[in-house]
Parts: C-alpha cells; structure tokens; sequence
C-alpha cells in the first residue's frame, strides 16, 4: 500500500511536467501579450520593451522554461507579472475559498445524489423512481449560469432570505485564518459570522452541487441494480434480513466503487472548473483567479494555478483509488 | 417421521410480463415430512428453483404467487406478512444457493455474514453469537474456525464456501433446509462431502432436507423420496428406491436411463431428444409429448392428472389410463 502510494506520487512527476509545457505553449499562444496587456493598447513601443524586457519575456523559451521549472523545483510557483506578488501566497485565499465551496457542494451533491441513487434502484420503476431520475436529466442538462441566476432572482431578489453575492459580508469583514472560513468563524467562536458565512455559501453550492448530484444519482442507481441482483443479496434476503438493511449494507457497499470513481472525478472538475458559479456569485475562487490572469496574459499565474489544479485533480483520483481497496478486500495494491 | 412439517397446494408461481403470464410453476402439490430428506428433480427450467424460491416468498419481479398455499406448520406462508417471512427465512427456513462463488458478500468478513442470522433471530450479544458461529463451522467441517471468521471470501475454496453457506442457514437451526442445486458448482470429492454433510445435518440435527437437483446421482445418495419437475408441474413422485427402480413416466424413465455407469462401456450415453418447452409455450395436452417415445394420440390432446399407483407412488402420465401402458413402459427406451 505504502509502495503504491510513493509509485502514483512518482507517476505524478511526468504528469507535471507534460501540464506544465502544455500550459506554456498554449498561454503563450494566446494572442496578446503581458506588456501590452498590463499598459494599455496605447503604450508606446518601447515602454512596452522596456517592459517585456523587465519580465525577462525576450528571453527564449527555453530559458524562460527552464527558470520557471527551477523555481517550481525550489517549491516557487513564481511572481505574479501583473502585481509582482509571490503567487504562493496570493493563491492561497482563492484556493480555499474554492475548497470550501467545491467541498459544501460535493456534501449535498453525495447526500442527495447518492440516497436518491439507492431509493430509485430500490422502488425501480415507482413513481419516486421515474421523478427522481427526470429530475437528475433536468440537472445534467440545465445550464449552471441560469440556475445561478434563477437562484439570485428568487432566494436574493424577491424573498430576500439570502445574500446573492459574495462570501461575507463587506462591512463587516471575516477574519481570515485558513481562508476556509466556516473553520475560520469556528475557531474564533464568532457564531453570527459563521451563520453569515454559511448563508453566503447556500446559494452557490446548490448551484454548483446540481451536476455532481445528478451524475452521482444516475450512477448510484444503476451501480445498485447490478449489485441488487447478485446472489449474496438473495442470501442476505434468505437470512432474514431487513430490505433496508440489506439495500443500505449488503448493496450500497458494493455497488460503492463507481459511485467513487464518480464522486473523484466530479470533486476534481468542481475544484477546476466552478468558473461560471464563481462568476455568478462573485465567488472570490481559484477559476476567477486564473480567468483574470489570462485576460491580463499574466502567465506565470496561469501556469502555477493550472498545475495546482492537476496537482490536487491527481492527488484526489489517488485518494479514491487507495479508497478503493478500503471498501473491497479483493483489491490490493503492491 | 410421517408428520407433514410443510405441504404445497395447488402452487402457482407466474411470472407477470409484458407479453402476458408465464406459468413457471403451474400448479404442483407436495410435501416434506419432519426429518425427511425430498428430492426435487428436473431439468433446466422446469421450475425447481422459482419452487424453492416461492417457498420463501423470494420470488423476484415480475413473478407472483398467483395462486395455491403453502403450509408451514400449518401457516399458510402465502398470506404472511413481509414481517412474519423475515422471521421465517433463516429463522425457520433456511437455503442455501447453487453457487458458493457468489453467494457470499465479497466485502463482509464470513464472520461477519455468518453471526448476522444470530443477530436478527435470536437477538444475540456479539460475543454469544462469535461463540456459536465459531460452534456451527466447526460442526459443518470447516477447519480453524476461529481464523475464517477473519476471513473475506475470496480467500476460500468453493467447497469452503459452500461450508460457510450450510453453516450460515443452518447456524439459527432451522427445522427446513432448501438446497438449491449446492452441489453443481463443485467438483465430484467435493461433491460427495458436501453431501455427506447434509446427511449429517438430516440425522443429528433432525433437520428437513428439501434437495432440489437435475442429478439423479445426488438424490439417490441423500433423500428418501423424489418429486420429478416437467414444465412447471409434478409429473411423477415417490420413495427413492421404488422410483429409481421402477419409473412410471416416461421422462422420469429418461433421467433414469441418461444416468452414464462406468461398469458398462456403451456406445453412446442415452439422451432424451429436445429440450423443455418454454412455459406457457404448451397451451393442451401434456407437455412432455412432443419428447415422448411413449406419446400416443391422445397425449397431445388431454391434460394428464395425478394418478395414486399405490405405496406414496403417484405419476402423471396418460399411459397409466390405458389398458396396456404400464406394460409398455417395460420396453427399453433405446
């Protein structure tokens, strides 16, 4: 296990270092360019030299690839070119704002989705069954800006129950400690700012939980219909066994593998691609974060915060594979 | 002994389908006296297994008991309630399935699976139920039990399994034991203790052995009498011996005859032609006819009934209401 563990943490070298050329290429390949973005189409040639020279951009690719390398070597994802920043620290906030937001999201996603997979297979072809599953082709297939609109229409606008905007409330700011700042009010006790915080996170996590948990649900369902009809679910039934019990247990625990896989996958996508809803909600998250560098050709940001997301999409299909051999014995890994 | 611990009447077992009803069962009367060992016996879709199954109301969709009753001790197990045949399944009844290979959870430990029918039916502590399932592995001939309570079951031979399967249905003593083809799926040593081991339970436990088997090997080793399945119906039933000896239906007469006896070196091992009709498929007369080197006019016309030959011998043939039938069935089949 631990072997496995060192050789998939190894199989991430190659991984990074593929996404780092292809993040470099492709940024660069951007029309446009960082001088000419951060003065302004009006700036005079040689100020925009002067500048390009300054960000050490008139160097060949190579050297400039080589140095950014060095640097993510020495644990530096390097200086913002726009605010001259060390992008370590300036990241850090986005990420977590985005961790906290893709991790509400994927609980209700996983609550919802995943009971609403097994009370389908189990009642297959009842009327929960048939809504339920409507329900979840409505999910994959409504556009997440119009939800997030909707949401802001009806929740913000007309019932006023909740914020639209933001994770807090700009006069009165939350102290951050992690970032994450239902941990953050936690740890400081402060209770009315968590209620705040959370009444900020409602409305974009529903959002962006929709696809996730109609993906899971379909998932879920059909992973449990297979498994329901296997012969140890006729013997757990033989024995005696409550439905419920043998749903809940003897199923769910295996039909739980791609129902996994699934859940990996889809916490990977929220985590790199929760753009729209972070554009939306004015979500202060990573997707925003890199949005805003690519439209200010900032490209040593887009680079360290794509690599960052396949780091974290890597590490957590890794987490889902080493779950695998949690939930079935026959899997080991040497 | 003589003392019915379980009667079937007039069981109709249908399964409900877009196409119309299919008579998998199609109205079969037996009985099973306390401490006998009954044999069921037919070919591939003749109707054991949903029998078997119908007994524990285990029936899966779209079948139905449609009609008939089925007297446990004197309860008619068709009317009980979801609640009363949980108490029944593996608390009175237990079954055990053809394949051992999967009809263990692959992701419970057997310890797990095996103290689980303690748990629901006799409400016993943790460390009550360890003890006796530790008692009943041994009894079943499972060697160091203590350490196969850790086990998962991939970790076991098939044999093994089918082991952990007798000690699990029998662990709550139930006073009947369905055993639905356990010995197909094993090889012939194999085979033979698992049998022996059943006689074993049948003798020092007292238990009621329905068998349900296509191998007449099986049925002359272990049960005192035989009822032989056709297309959903008893088409002839009696004492093992006499049976064996002396078959009164023709398809009965067939099975006898395909049994292979390595004392003699034939040409070619007898086979009856053709395979069983899909039920339903027949709509008159009887539907062993169109295999029957027997069949005469009137077979494809009327509906055989039970016939009493005498000494609990009783067949379904339209032979038996001719003047010369029984006579006839004298002659070789080949």
């Amino acid at each position: 296990m631990l072997a496995y563990t060192v050789r998939r943490l190894l199989m991430l070298i190659p991984v990074l270092v593929g996404m780092s050329l292809i993040v470099f290429f492709m940024i660069r390949a951007i029309p446009g360019d960082p001088a000419t973005a951060i003065l302004g189409e009006k700036a005079s040639p040689e100020a925009r030299e002067a500048l390009t020279e300054q960000l050490g951009l008139n160097e060949p690719w190579y050297t400039q690839y080589v140095e950014y390398v060095g640097g993510l070597l020495q644990g530096d994802l390097g200086e913002s070119l726009r605010t001259n920043a060390p992008i370590t620290e300036e990241l850090l906030p986005f990420l977590a704002a985005t961790f906290e937001l893709a991790l509400v999201a994927m609980i209700i996603a996983v609550v919802i989705g995943v009971n609403a997979g097994i009370i389908s297979a189990w009642f297959q072809n009842s009327w929960f069954d048939y809504t339920a599953m409507v329900l979840a082709l409505v999910g994959v297939s409504m556009p997440i800006f119009w939800l997030g609109l909707m949401e802001q229409w009806i929740f913000a606008q007309e019932l006023g129950w909740l914020p639209s905007i933001g994770r807090e409330n700009v006069r009165d700011p939350i102290d951050p400690i992690t970032n994450i700042y239902l941990l953050d009010t936690l740890i400081q006790g402060d209770f009315e700012q968590l209620g705040t915080a959370f009444k900020h996170l409602i409305l974009p996590s529903i959002a962006l939980a929709t696809i996730p948990m109609a993906v899971i649900a379909r998932m879920t369902r059909s992973s449990m219909l297979e498994v329901m009809r296997s012969d140890y679910i006729r013997t757990a039934r033989a024995k005696g066994q409550k439905m419920f019990l043998v749903v809940y247990k003897h199923s769910l625990k295996n039909a739980f593998i791609p129902v996994l896989t699934t859940i990996g996958l889809q916490m990977g996508l929220l985590l790199g691609g929760a753009v729209l809803t972070e554009t939306i909600f004015s979500w202060p998250g990573i997707g925003r974060y890199i949005i805003e560098a690519i439209n200010f050709r900032d490209y040593t940001v887009v680079q360290s915060g794509i690599l960052v997301i396949a780091t974290i999409f890597v590490l957590i299909n890794l987490i889902v594979d080493l779950l695998y051999a949690a939930i079935d014995p026959r899997i080991k890994y040497q | 002994m003589d003392k019915p611990i379980l009667e079937v009447k007039e069981l109709k077992t249908h399964f409900l389908t877009d196409n119309g009803s299919v008579p998998a069962v199609d109205g079969i009367d037996f009985h099973l006296n306390d401490g006998e060992v009954l044999g069921i016996v037919g070919e591939s879709g003749s109707g054991k297994s949903v029998t078997s199954l119908s007994i524990m109301q285990l029936v899966g969709q779209p079948g139905k008991i449609v009609d008939g009753e089925i007297l446990f001790d004197g309860e008619d197990l068709v009317k009980a309630s979801e609640k009363r045949m949980r108490q029944v399944r593996g608390g009175k009844i237990g079954m055990i399935f053809q394949e051992p290979m999967t009809s263990l959870n692959p992701v419970y430990k057997i310890g797990n699976q095996l103290v689980e029918a303690l748990r629901i039916h006799k409400k016993m502590s943790k460390d009550a139920a360890r003890k006796r399932a530790i008692e009943i592995m041994k009894l079943v001939g499972l060697p160091r039990a203590e350490d196969l309570m850790n086990d998962y079951p991939h970790q076991l031979s098939g044999g093994m399994r089918q082991r952990v399967m007798i000690a699990m249905a029998m662990i709550c003593e139930p006073k009947i034991l369905i055993a639905d083809e356990p010995t197909t799926a094993l090889d012939v040593t194999i085979q033979a203790q698992i049998l022996d081991l059943m006689k074993k339970l049948n003798h020092e436990l007292n238990t009621s052995i329905i068998m349900i088997t296509h191998d007449l090997g099986v049925v002359s080793e272990v049960c005192d009498r035989i009822a032989v399945m056709y297309a959903g119906r008893i088409v002839e039933e009696g004492e093992t011996k006499s049976l064996l000896r002396n078959p009164q239906h023709p398809y009965t007469k067939g099975l006898v005859e395909s049994i292979p006896d390595v004392r003699y070196k034939k040409e070619r091992l007898y086979s009856i032609p053709g395979n069983v009709p899909t039920p339903g498929s027949v709509k008159k007369g009887c539907p062993f006819a169109a295999r029957c080197a027997f069949a005469f006019d009137k077979c494809s016309e009327d509906s055989p009934i039970l016939i009493d030959l005498g000494d609990n011998h009783r067949v379904r043939c339209l032979l038996h209401e001719e003047e010369n039938g029984a006579e006839l069935l004298q002659t070789s089949m080949k």
